[in-house]
């Protein structure tokens, strides 16, 4: 069976990815080729529920439970939003609601792209994270019985 | 496209000079020379503006109109300067026909909450256009859902002008007030406001001008227009936030109701019964912006000294030139193609967000917006997303412009890169 990465060594490898590039425009450029790899989302799975609206770009992010762990599979009307969500896939799918919880994501400032987080408007990360990080509260909150026999 | 102004009058504009008066124009971004074309969101402010600033927080700073003591008094004189100096900058015929407020939408919203409680009721209409900001939308949506009155739209052409036609045909006399902008933030657009104003008037309905678009590019005369609300931000005109300016007619400033009260706005208080003060300190409640007052007087001053024919007919020159650029290359389409426009252009790119390429263009240190402008209806309209931005000021060069277009044409290719 293939270990799976741990969070810290996903994000330390998309770390040393990024620094090949010196100028901003090339890691954009980077970054834009992580969003068109994307897999694209199944059309049926892209529903109202799943999106993230932003003020210009709109993420679909949808994620299921399996074996404990949690698949995210997401789409986005622009590559570079596209771009922000595929690298955290790369990150988080795959974990536990737990090590999805807790983890810092501090990679993102190593990458130089510490002001995509206040990028609210724009469809920035901050909302993907929480958005992610909710979810594996509610798949934690369910698998413990606690939230759903309210 | 036609020019708004005869390039001939141009005298003595030297770009290079004048842009020495912006210090923020030497920095860098993204380790790039900054070049600034997102002057329609705000515009940079001059020394001699920032100066005005830290002049009066150095040795001015004093509230205004009730102290006795010399500051006060000081500071009183350039607030109430200042506004004579926005009085006559439009053309209005009365100083108290200024008010200073927070901004463009502050101004609207004044109008909408005063007039609309006093002569908007149930089943009347008012009357907006497809091209408005949203600050000219919402205010006037909101005061219909209040009052069960009805919010007509003037449809726009694919060009980016207003249907006069149907503009005539909206007009009854359920209207109650036009709202209209006088330059479009999003496709620059010069509307015929003064045609406007003249036809609703013969139907004695009263028109409010969105100015905020208009005031930094084009010799504004309210009196000329005979506007009967005109509104204007100061930081888009080269001075500070959180200034802006309502002015409305005397005879309308005086038939208006309070809308807020407070510190300011009296002549006597006491619990049976109060007694307000006359326009403008009727309506401009607590301690004003009176730095951004004075920056907004000093900001006009200095673009009075450059003279507004030639910022006009510069500005038409950066335009026209960036149109012929963009309009070159590739699968690039401009949205807004009026005969009359000002220094704004918006465009998309087949098959590209636009924001993929405002964030290329942004690490390449051009600054632009991209979205829906907040002028949602006009993305409706052209059934697309967003627009890429660029709006120039009489600080922007041609040189910029070229950087621009090649930076356009790097961003497209690194995108569509297999």
């Amino acid at each position: 069976m293939i270990q799976m990465q741990t969070i810290e060594n996903t994000e330390q490898e998309i770390v040393e990815e990024f620094a090949e590039f010196e100028d901003l425009f090339d890691k954009f450029g980077y970054l834009i080729d992580l969003g068109k790899n994307l897999k694209t989302l199944d059309e049926s799975l892209k529903t109202d529920n799943c999106m993230i609206k932003g003020c210009q770009a709109h993420v679909w992010l949808y994620s299921e439970l399996k074996d404990g762990k949690i698949i995210f599979q997401a789409d986005a009307n622009a590559d570079y939003a596209k771009g922000l969500v595929a690298m955290m896939i790369r990150v988080l799918s795959g974990h536990t609601p737990d090590e999805i919880i807790n983890a810092p994501l501090n990679f993102i400032e190593k990458i130089g792209f510490k002001s995509m987080l206040s990028m609210k408007r724009a469809g920035g990360l901050e909302s993907m994270i929480k958005q992610m990080k909710l979810d594996a509260m509610v798949y934690k909150a369910k698998s413990s019985n606690t939230f759903l026999t309210q | 496209m036609t020019l708004t102004k005869n390039i001939e009058e141009v005298v003595l504009f030297d770009v290079h000079e004048i842009r020495k008066d912006f210090p923020i124009l030497s920095r860098e971004v993204n380790d790039k020379p900054l070049i600034y074309f997102d002057n329609g969101a705000t515009t940079q402010k001059p020394r001699q503006v920032i100066d005005a600033i830290v002049k009066y927080y150095t040795m001015q700073n004093a509230n205004i109109h009730r102290g006795v003591h010399r500051m006060s008094q000081d500071a009183t004189d350039e607030y109430e300067n200042a506004r004579i100096t926005v009085q006559k900058h439009i053309g209005a015929k009365h100083e108290n026909e200024i008010i200073f407020t927070r901004g463009t939408t502050d101004s609207i919203n004044l109008v909408a909450t005063a007039f609309g409680k006093k002569y908007v009721n149930v089943g009347d209409e008012i009357i907006v256009s497809e091209m408005e900001h949203h600050s000219n939308i919402l205010p006037w949506q909101q005061l219909c859902e209040e009052k069960n009155a009805v919010l007509k739209v003037i449809p726009i052409t694919d060009s980016g002008e207003l249907r006069m036609d149907e503009y005539k045909k909206l007009l009854s006399e359920k209207t109650k007030l036009i709202a209209i902008t006088h330059v479009s933030n999003t496709l620059g657009t010069v509307n015929p406001v003064k045609e406007m104003i003249a036809i609703a008037h013969s139907k004695s309905i009263p028109v409010l001008v969105d100015g905020a678009q208009s005031i930094p590019h084009l010799k504004v005369d309210v009196q000329d227009l005979d506007a009967d609300f005109y509104c204007f931000s100061g930081h888009k005109v080269y001075a500070p936030t959180g200034v802006g300016i309502l002015y409305g007619k005397e005879e309308w400033l005086k038939k208006l109701p309070n809308y807020q009260v407070g510190g300011g706005t009296i002549k006597t208080v006491s619990f049976n019964k109060s007694e307000y003060a006359e326009s403008p300190l009727r309506f401009e409640a607590g301690t004003p912006n009176i730095e951004g007052a004075i920056g907004l007087a000093v900001a006009l001053d200095y673009i009075n000294a450059l003279g507004l024919k030639n910022i006009a007919a510069y500005e038409d020159e950066l335009l026209e030139y960036a149109t012929e650029k963009l309009s070159a290359l590739d699968n690039l389409q401009i949205i807004g193609t009026a005969k009359e426009k000002a220094s704004v252009i918006s465009f998309v790119v087949e098959g590209i967000h636009p924001l993929d390429i405002g964030i290329l263009l942004d690490a390449q240190g051009v600054a632009i917006r991209t979205g829906h402008h907040c002028t949602q209806p006009i993305m409706a309209h052209y059934q697309i997303q967003g627009t890429i931005r660029a709006s120039f000021s009489f600080y922007n060069t041609k040189e910029e412009i070229d950087i621009f277009a090649n930076a356009i044409v790097k961003s497209i290719k690194r995108i569509n890169q297999k």
